[in-house]
């Protein structure tokens, strides 16, 4: 039987052809930085992105080929700077996270309510209203521009840490306890057990938490200094000056920064979704 | 049985170390730091007391136009933000559809551009150029071209609000897609039985089930509302907002900023930041409110 409020086909075509004009309106601006990206950079500052931009004619790659040779291939460092960030602050976030969420999801222990009070605290507070105190702080550890300056103070996430702790809880004790029953110590019923159980909860952590660093702007921007330090878009923002020749290399680095994310989304979109859904309402 | 230091009753507290780690170093500390920070002149080598003089000096219109841009941003972003992404879910849940997921996928991507690609974007469509392509666009409606980023803070906040809009849209719709699968079938059936029109279904079953949803999309944007300040930095060069004209883009970051990091006024930029936190925790408290979120029979 045809459920009650099943709609009706035209309707169905109705809604599809409203999402295709809109899902066009939002896919316009990257179709736009994608073709402006085959323009001289000249023509961008002086006319923006014009009519004739948008029309798919005389493409030259060259700009794109500029893009790793100029200023020594500067380019290539940022991307280099941004993957180190990327890989490194997942990995440890991953690791401290799980086990926190493992902790707390899978024992009862005194303060056990207090740190998670605290977790919700420490939600409840912008981290803009931190940057000065943290930037002080840095100075005296003597971390400013520096890979660990960036990575430190943000590797522990409550948000990580409560997706983590949700879906520890759902999987059966049974396992901690045939864990124990095998002799294995706490720490190995966590490292050969549950970590592998866990394996989809970090799969959703490793993509948003790799989508979040890699686009990370206000605390890469304050803690690096040196040009050859900058991450991705601590660098392009340097280029968005009207003055000197730098137009080509932040509209072509401007993609080439994009692009890799949006093939990433595409082969990982279940778990990109799984890890917004339920990290987000359950948290 | 065999025992180690990872075993027994101190098992627990060596799980949740780095927490415990990561929060008095990086947030306690922090935290404390910027109060007492507030109350002090920070020159390096003579810090020293000066009481509630930084927020006396807050009392300036420059810190009233962030607070006021801040305030119009968060209100405006809610405003957009909640009511389109709801539409847009309740359309794309209905079943039946084979494009659904195609076109959630598309209106996601936005989200994956970063802030700084994302302003560039903006400020080349909306050059100051005739033949920029929006000013080229709104010339047949009888609208002369102008230079959208150095007008009036009406245009400035457009082009915020409109930034914000294209880059959280697929993310509220996925919140809101996921809040109306945990709404049970029967509901609507019950009410179609009963005779009821799509409207009412619309106002008399979804939204009321669709409120815990609805508050946690408001708490998210009313933190993120007030703490943006990249977009302005991106969309007026980098100088906080602080570098658009007559403040137009300032928010209560940016002015953090241009006071503690470019003005080297560290205590004052902490007043900044603990207003800051005032203000948020407010209008959360009384959103939390207007919800009835406090109420105990909910």
């Amino acid at each position: 039987m045809r459920s009650l409020h099943t709609t009706t086909l035209r309707t169905q075509i109705l809604i599809s052809a409203f999402f295709i004009v809109i899902c066009l309106g939002f896919l316009f601006p990257i179709y736009s930085l994608i073709l402006a990206s085959f323009r001289p950079g000249r023509d961008l500052i002086r006319f923006g992105i014009t009519a004739k931009t948008l029309v798919p004619k005389d493409l030259t790659l060259s700009f794109l080929i500029n893009l790793f040779t100029t200023k020594n291939g500067i380019y290539l460092v940022w991307f280099r700077n941004s993957m180190i960030i990327v890989i490194v602050q997942n990995v440890l976030s991953l690791l401290f996270c799980s086990m926190v969420g493992y902790g707390l999801g899978v024992y009862e222990f005194k303060g056990k309510k207090l740190i998670l009070s605290l977790m919700l605290l420490v939600m409840m507070v912008p981290l803009q209203i931190l940057i000065l105190p943290l930037y002080r702080l840095l100075i005296t550890m003597k971390s400013m521009n520096t890979f660990q300056g960036i990575m430190f103070p943000f590797i522990v996430s409550p948000f990580a840490i409560f997706f983590f702790r949700q879906y520890v809880i759902a999987v059966p004790m049974d396992f901690v306890d045939a864990g124990r029953i095998d002799g294995l110590s706490e720490g190995g019923i966590y490292f050969r057990i549950m970590a592998p159980l866990m394996a989809p909860a970090f799969g959703a952590m490793a993509i948003l938490g790799a989508l979040q660093s890699w686009n990370n702007f206000l605390w890469p921007l304050i803690v690096m200094r040196t040009g050859d330090m900058f991450t991705l878009p601590v660098g392009l923002a340097t280029l968005l000056t009207p003055y000197g020749n730098n137009y080509d290399m932040l509209i072509s680095g401007s993609v080439m920064a994009t692009i890799p994310i949006i093939i990433i989304f595409f082969i990982f979109q279940r778990y990109f979704i799984a890890g917004l859904t339920t990290g987000g309402i359950k948290g | 049985m065999r025992r180690s230091i990872g075993s027994g009753r101190f098992a627990p507290y060596l799980f949740v170390l780095p927490f415990i780690v990561s929060f008095l170093a990086f947030y306690l500390y922090p935290l404390v730091s910027t109060v007492i920070m507030s109350f002090q002149e920070i020159i390096p080598g003579q810090t020293h007391f000066i009481g509630l003089l930084n927020y006396r000096r807050l009392l300036n219109p420059v810190m009233y136009t962030a607070i006021w841009n801040s305030f119009r941003y968060t209100v405006l972003t809610i405003a957009v933000l909640i009511p389109i992404p709801i539409l847009f879910a309740v359309l794309l849940n209905s079943p039946g559809n084979p494009l659904s997921t195609v076109f959630r996928g598309a209106l996601f991507i936005p989200t994956l551009v970063s802030v700084v690609v994302a302003g560039t974007i903006i400020r080349l469509l909306f050059a100051g150029s005739q033949l920029a392509i929006v000013n080229s666009l709104l010339l047949p409606l009888g609208i002369k071209a102008k230079d959208w980023l150095v007008g009036n803070s009406a245009q400035a906040m457009l082009l915020l609000v409109g930034m914000a809009t294209w880059r959280w849209t697929g993310v509220n719709i996925i919140y809101f897609l996921s809040g109306l699968q945990n709404i049970p079938r029967e509901l609507y059936e019950a009410a179609s039985i009963d005779g009821a029109s799509a409207w009412y279904r619309l106002f008399r079953v979804t939204l009321p089930l669709l409120k815990p949803t609805i508050i946690f999309v408001t708490t998210i944007s009313v933190f993120g509302g007030f703490a943006m300040f990249e977009e302005s930095y991106i969309l007026w060069s980098g100088n906080s907002g602080g570098g658009s004209p007559n403040n137009v883009g300032l928010t209560m970051v940016g002015y953090i900023y241009m006071k503690g990091f470019q003005g080297g006024a560290m205590g004052l930029g902490s007043a900044i930041g603990l207003i800051l936190l005032l203000i948020v925790l407010a209008v959360s408290i009384l959103q939390l409110n207007l919800f009835g979120f406090f109420k105990r029979d909910e």
